[in-house]
């Protein structure tokens, strides 16, 4: 069975297994503040009513016309379920490696990157959307779209600057929880986890959970809060 | 379960559950956003996304089964978060009353 060294300052493998969770917690605590300084800058920026409208304006951009929802953010929405479930077969994953229970847990985490690289297809369909029609702050804006609506563009720019920081900083995260999970996945198939040592995937869990969990914030600020 | 040989272990049905609740909340949060609820949207959607926040936290990310060591942990990245918020926007938000902004 998988086994790891025991670390001389540790006296079971189950504390060196906690210890190892509470550092990835305090690792987490810092994500938290890199994604908070955005949220508060974004936060002072929504609240200021002279620029109010503007941000309303550009929010109506996220929902595209799909399936005939003219202003219905559904692919924010549709993607939201998607990250969900793919935390739910996360947590599906550490249960399988806490059982010991080594084909779920290879299918588990196949199904987590397979719902991660279709909230990223989606994500990348949105933003080539977002090209299309001119809303890329610095590269490829349409300012003149603008004109005689009664909102100012840069207001609108402003907050595709907050778009894309915030989503672009989530997916770069989405991207990096890939790769753990890509090689977790073959470490995984090679017999590597069972019941006695099984820490790098309840770690990677914690931070796939906690990627979810920036999205369960980001989704209600940027596409649904228009009034 | 502070340093037991052995985990706690939810049930496969448990998960099933807390993911129906997060997926109902979001179906939910969408019909607050397309309601006339006037200067309430923002709170009604942050407070829906906190109490999906929190179910992540207690059960896929096995709080609710840890020790005290990480709930207090946990706790403090609210109040590093809080401190951040709290002094930037009572700058912020008090500029208009003593007249000098805009």
């Amino acid at each position: 069975m998988a086994t790891v060294p025991l670390a001389h300052h540790f006296r079971t493998p189950a504390q060196q297994h906690h210890a190892a969770l509470l550092g990835m917690w305090m690792f987490l605590i810092t994500e938290v503040l890199l994604f908070g300084a955005v949220f508060l800058g974004y936060v002072v920026y929504r609240a200021n009513p002279a620029l109010h409208g503007g941000f309303v304006a550009a929010s109506e951009h996220l929902g595209q016309s799909v399936f005939g929802f003219e202003h219905v953010p559904f692919l924010g929405a549709f993607n939201t379920v998607i990250l969900l479930g793919s935390s739910f077969t996360m947590a599906l994953a550490v249960r399988a490696a806490q059982v010991g229970n080594q084909s779920s847990l290879v299918r588990n985490l196949g199904l987590t990157m397979i719902l991660g690289t279709i909230f990223l297809g989606i994500k990348a369909y949105e933003y080539h959307h977002d090209w299309d029609i001119g809303l890329i702050p610095g590269f490829k804006f349409d300012k003149a779209a603008w004109a005689g609506t009664g909102v100012d563009a840069r207001h609108v720019e402003l907050f595709f600057v907050f778009y894309f920081v915030l989503t672009g900083l989530h997916a770069i995260h989405m991207f990096i929880g890939m790769g753990l999970l890509g090689v977790l996945w073959v470490r995984s198939r090679m017999g590597r986890f069972g019941r006695e040592y099984y820490t790098p995937i309840e770690l990677a869990g914690l931070y796939w959970h906690f990627v979810d969990v920036v999205w369960i914030f980001l989704y209600p600020l940027l596409y649904l809060i228009r009034h | 379960m502070d340093e037991h040989e052995h985990p706690h272990v939810a049930t496969v049905g448990s998960y099933v559950v807390i993911f129906l609740i997060l997926v109902a909340l979001t179906v939910l949060t969408v019909f607050t956003a397309l309601s006339p609820l006037g200067h309430w949207h923002a709170p009604v959607a942050l407070g829906i996304a906190v109490v999906k926040a929190t179910l992540v936290f207690l059960f896929f990310m096995h709080l609710l089964h840890s020790p005290k060591l990480t709930w207090l942990v946990a706790g403090g990245t609210f109040v590093w978060l809080g401190i951040m918020f709290a002094l930037t926007l009572a700058d912020y938000w008090s500029r208009g009353i003593v007249g000098r902004y805009q």
